[in-house]
């Protein structure tokens, strides 16, 4: 029944069916309704990562390895746990930025460079080109395979077939057709395919369940269940080690590896870029097929061990490839219709994968590097053609046809030295060098666009040299002693170890060298290099896109009819009158009748080409319709903004600090004071209080007291008393000044009676000191002074009685001088006693200030009668200070404005 | 906290964990050359933590904004 022509006829029935379903998606989406926009189909779309690779290459990786196989789906899983982090990011920045590839993506990230968007595209076709390769030998080596039947015959040299009778080619051409029809339609400003994405989930269900069906079968029909199978395998020793970890040192870093790369495959492949970011309709999708899509992973992970035990039971050593197992077990068993179901799901696995990656991969090119040559040739003047839609239709169709003539090439020549499994992941870790510029983009604002290049370029060297170089080694390219001695015998540069590194796998260690040098570029330079105002805005929209930003714009402006001509020349008139009059509408704008764009539009229009020619070239053509585009101050500041407020809040916040602990330091002063105050005012009252009691007691108790000590106890009672009276007043005195409750009693005064005044009431201390008192006055009638008069008899009495106090006994003499000019008057109190140390000079008027007496344990005065006496002083607008030498007397001076100061205090 | 922000916060500790769990030295434990219930212990454990991962994913992202603080 299995005949070439059956085998042909459901080939290309398949293929039929796939256009089918793609055009009738195309339909509904264009009258709008879409049969694609649910989870279940995007999730289903997201399973076009499992490829031939998965239907026949997992079977024949779990017979050389056993259980590694599952890394690569272990990967997406863990992955997915973390799509809401990452992935809706990347989605939400896309939608914004109206981004068509991941090329589009970093080049766009990073000051929509074009340079950082070619490297992308040239390391994503040089890394992909291998692995659509891989496909296209699936589909030729499975139909060689069934074809043969009921023979098994391993197909061994394609390069013997001739091309016109090789069936990969025909796929191939018909690959192409397929996704020029249905990937490029027409030229769209979001790059959705709905009929794609349709065929491509359909094509998800048959391989899953062709595999699952297979599965069954030969786990429940040809083997009593798991259980059985599992039994059987065990007793040939053998396949035991197919069920445990590889022994060797190393197997389980190589597997964390594995999963790493699998990790960022199912995110940064360009085709699972397409389907995960650029297809999506809407990013509530996401949460549910963050946990389908990895169901149907595990699904169709089931059955793969059960199949590579059996086919390693049923055939003998050797002599089927086990990356055929999948076919050739129905095929042994006579099992038609299985073998055919086998066939079709490893096709749809394969055509799958080739469309969506030359869409995705033929947009890159076309965007990032025919694009951006076109428009910057001097002659003849691209950027001023007329209509370019046809011509970048025309690019994209090109770039197909030329990826798959590229794949079926590399098929051809190279790719049958490759078992499956090595050449997808050589791909996987080409696109991880995609991960540091990516992730670091989304997350880290300081990456510059010259780090991301430098860790790609490098990160890329090493991959091409430990993976690419070598794979030219097995067809005869190149030496086999560059791979076992090193380039020029240095066993130090040997591909497989380089720098010595041993016991890696040949990937895992590709991995680890490209991956250090990649990610040490990006953050090295990116920390040595300032981003230029283009990358910083960009840094900042891609980084804080969930946080609600006012949109930075450029001050530009442009002739409504040049940007509308522009958008013509790439999307059509009828869909540039479309989407000018969506945003007018949507604005409430008549944009018709102005003539100057402002920058609002200018930006909507370059989104718009974004979405057609990437926003690389997107910014070059707009710039030329532009009329001006000059940063000013202003706009660099904003551009800064977000530092600039930083430093602002931190400086503020600094001043604050500082105002309070300038306050603090104020109160914690003040309680100081307070204090001292209240212990100094405490040991001044107890001193007379003490004396007067104890004397008290003397009277009380001593009766026959003769009259003459009697009055001499009481003489002291009464002096200690007044000292009491006069300490209290001071205290109250003082507490009022402070407070600024003290009344003031202001008149006219004569400086003159204040100082005959105070010195006929501190008479009768000088005499008991024997202290001589002499005033000096001019013979000239003084300038009365505004002041209080009792307050600055206050001041002399302090003074005096100071001056007497320390003066000589006997023979203590105190000048008092008065002097004036027409603005002030002064007073100077002169003594011969025992003068004042410089440093008690500095502090005497502080209040509480006692000079200690060397001859007496307890100090004289209360300490607040000069410092009582400033105060009086300044409030009258006036100052105090004492000269002195030690032994030489001193002389305390003070002086008083004439006229009245009016803010005193 | 969001009720997405909650929700990221989660699976990423959820992304470690799983992460942990399929890994070295955990993963070690199981590779053990005999079956449980027929089946090798190392597959069974790693199916195992597969269809926890992917439960509990579901439960975190089907999570509806049912909390009281969440209305707000």
């Amino acid at each position: 029944m299995l005949e070439t022509a059956t085998i042909l006829f459901f080939s290309f029935g398949y293929m039929g069916f796939l256009f089918a379903i793609a055009y009738i998606g195309d339909r509904h989406a264009e009258m709008g309704r879409s049969i694609v926009g649910n989870p279940y189909i995007y999730a289903l779309s997201l399973a076009v990562y499992c490829t031939a690779w998965t239907f026949y290459g997992s079977v024949g990786r779990a017979v050389r390895d056993g259980p590694g196989f599952l890394t690569i789906y272990i990967g997406p899983t863990l992955t997915a746990a973390l799509g809401l982090l990452i992935l809706r990011k990347i989605i939400r920045i896309s939608k914004i930025h109206h981004i068509t590839s991941i090329a589009d993506f970093i080049g766009s990230r990073y000051g929509k460079s074009t340079i950082l968007g070619g490297v992308v595209t040239v390391i994503a076709v040089l890394g992909i080109i291998p692995y659509i390769a891989l496909q296209l030998k699936a589909i030729s080596t499975s139909y060689l395979v069934i074809q043969g039947y009921p023979e098994i015959v391993m197909p061994r040299n394609f390069a013997k077939i001739p091309v016109l009778q090789d069936t990969a080619f025909y796929v191939s051409v018909l690959l192409a057709v397929f996704s020029i029809l249905f990937g490029t339609r027409h030229l769209e400003t979001t790059e959705r395919h709905e009929g794609l994405v349709a065929a491509i989930a359909f094509e998800s269900i048959v391989k899953l369940i062709a595999f699952l069906s297979i599965g069954i079968w030969i786990t429940y029909s040809l083997y009593n269940g798991f259980g059985d199978l599992f039994e059987k395998a065990r007793s040939e020793p053998e396949f035991r080690r197919l069920l445990v970890m590889e022994n060797r040192s190393g197997a389980y870093i190589d597997w964390g590896i594995y999963i790493f790369l699998s990790m960022t495959a199912v995110i940064f492949l360009p085709r699972q870029f397409h389907v995960a970011v650029v297809e999506n309709i809407n990013e509530d999708h996401l949460k549910k097929a963050v946990w389908l899509f990895p169901l149907y992973l595990l699904a169709i992970n089931i059955f793969v061990l059960p199949v590579a035990l059996a086919g390693l039971l049923e055939f003998p050593r050797g002599v089927v490839d086990a990356d055929t197992f999948v076919l050739t077990l129905p095929m042994a068993v006579h099992q038609e219709e299985l073998a055919l179901l086998a066939y079709i799901g490893g096709t749809s696995a394969a055509t799958g994968m080739v469309i969506v990656e030359t869409v995705a991969l033929s947009t890159m090119i076309c965007n990032e590097l025919v694009m951006p040559v076109l428009l910057r040739l001097p002659f003849p003047k691209v950027s001023q053609w007329g209509d370019m839609s046809g011509l970048l239709l025309s690019i994209r169709r090109g770039g197909i046809a030329v990826i798959l003539l590229l794949g079926y090439t590399y098929f051809r020549f190279i790719g049958e030295y490759y078992p499956l499994v090595s050449t997808g992941l050589v791909s996987f870790a080409a696109v991880a060098q995609f991960v540091p510029a990516i992730l670091g983009g989304i997350f880290w604002k300081r990456g510059t666009r010259l780090g991301a290049l430098w860790g790609m370029v490098a990160g890329f060297l090493v991959w091409a040299y430990t993976l690419f170089l070598p794979s030219l080694v097995q067809t005869g390219l190149l030496s086999s002693e560059f791979v076992t001695e090193g380039p020029w015998g240095i066993a130090l540069l040997r591909p497989f170890q380089l720098f010595g590194l041993e016991g890696f796998n040949n990937v895992a260690h590709a991995v680890f060298w490209s991956m250090f040098v990649n990610l040490g570029g990006y953050v090295g330079v990116s920390l040595f290099t300032r981003p230029s105002p283009m990358e910083h805005t960009q840094a900042a929209l891609f980084v804080d896109v969930f946080k609600p930003r006012e949109e930075f714009t450029w001050r530009r402006t442009a002739s409504v009819p040049d940007l509308k001509s522009l958008l013509e020349r790439f999307l059509g008139e009828q869909r540039t009158r479309e989407l000018l009059s969506q945003y007018a509408s949507s604005r409430r704008l008549d944009w018709e009748e102005s003539l100057t764009a402002d920058d609002d539009l200018i930006s909507y229009a370059e989104k718009l080409l974004s979405g057609a020619i990437g926003s690389a070239s997107a910014r070059v053509m707009v710039a030329s319709v532009v009329k001006e585009e000059s940063l000013g101050i202003e706009e660099v500041m904003n551009i800064l903004d977000e530092t600039r407020q930083v430093i602002i809040y931190s400086r503020e916040l600094e001043r604050t600090t500082a105002e309070l602990k300038a306050a603090n330091e104020r109160l914690q002063e003040l309680d100081r004071l307070k204090d001292e105050f209240i212990s100094t005012v405490t040991h001044e009252l107890r001193t007379p209080l003490t004396s007067v009691r104890s004397i008290a007691e003397i009277l009380h108790d001593t009766e026959d007291l003769d009259p003459d000590q009697h009055r001499q106890f009481l003489g002291i009672i009464i002096k200690e008393s007044e000292r009491l009276t006069r300490l209290i007043n001071q205290v109250l005195d003082f507490q009022k000044m402070e407070s600024g409750r003290m009344e003031w009693q202001v008149q006219e005064v004569d400086i003159r009676d204040v100082v005959s005044e105070a010195v006929s009431r501190t008479d009768r201390l000088a005499r008991d000191k024997r202290a001589a008192v002499r005033i000096h006055q001019p013979e000239s009638p003084m300038p009365k002074i505004p002041g209080d008069f009792d307050r600055l008899i206050q001041v002399m009495l302090n003074l005096i009685s100071n001056a007497v106090k320390f003066c000589d006994e006997d023979r203590g003499r105190i000048d008092i001088t008065l002097s004036h000019d027409t603005e002030k008057v002064r007073v100077d109190v002169q003594d011969n006693g025992i003068g004042i140390s410089p440093e008690d000079q500095e502090r005497i008027f502080d209040k509480f200030h006692q000079i200690r007496n060397v001859n007496k344990t307890r100090p004289s005065g209360s300490g607040l009668g000069l410092s009582i006496s400033r105060r009086i002083v300044e409030h009258h607008g006036g100052i105090i200070w004492v000269e002195s030498e030690p032994g030489a007397g001193s002389t305390f001076s003070f002086e008083l404005p004439t006229r009245k100061v009016s803010d005193a205090d | 906290m969001t009720a997405d922000s909650r929700k990221t916060a989660r699976l990423t500790a959820l992304f470690l964990l799983g992460w942990m769990l399929f890994n070295y030295p955990i993963l070690s434990l199981f590779s053990l050359n005999r079956l449980v219930f027929g089946i090798p212990p190392l597959y069974l454990y790693i199916f195992s933590v597969w269809v926890f991962m992917i439960l509990a994913v579901a439960l975190i992202t089907r999570i509806k904004e049912n909390m009281p603080d969440d209305r707000r």
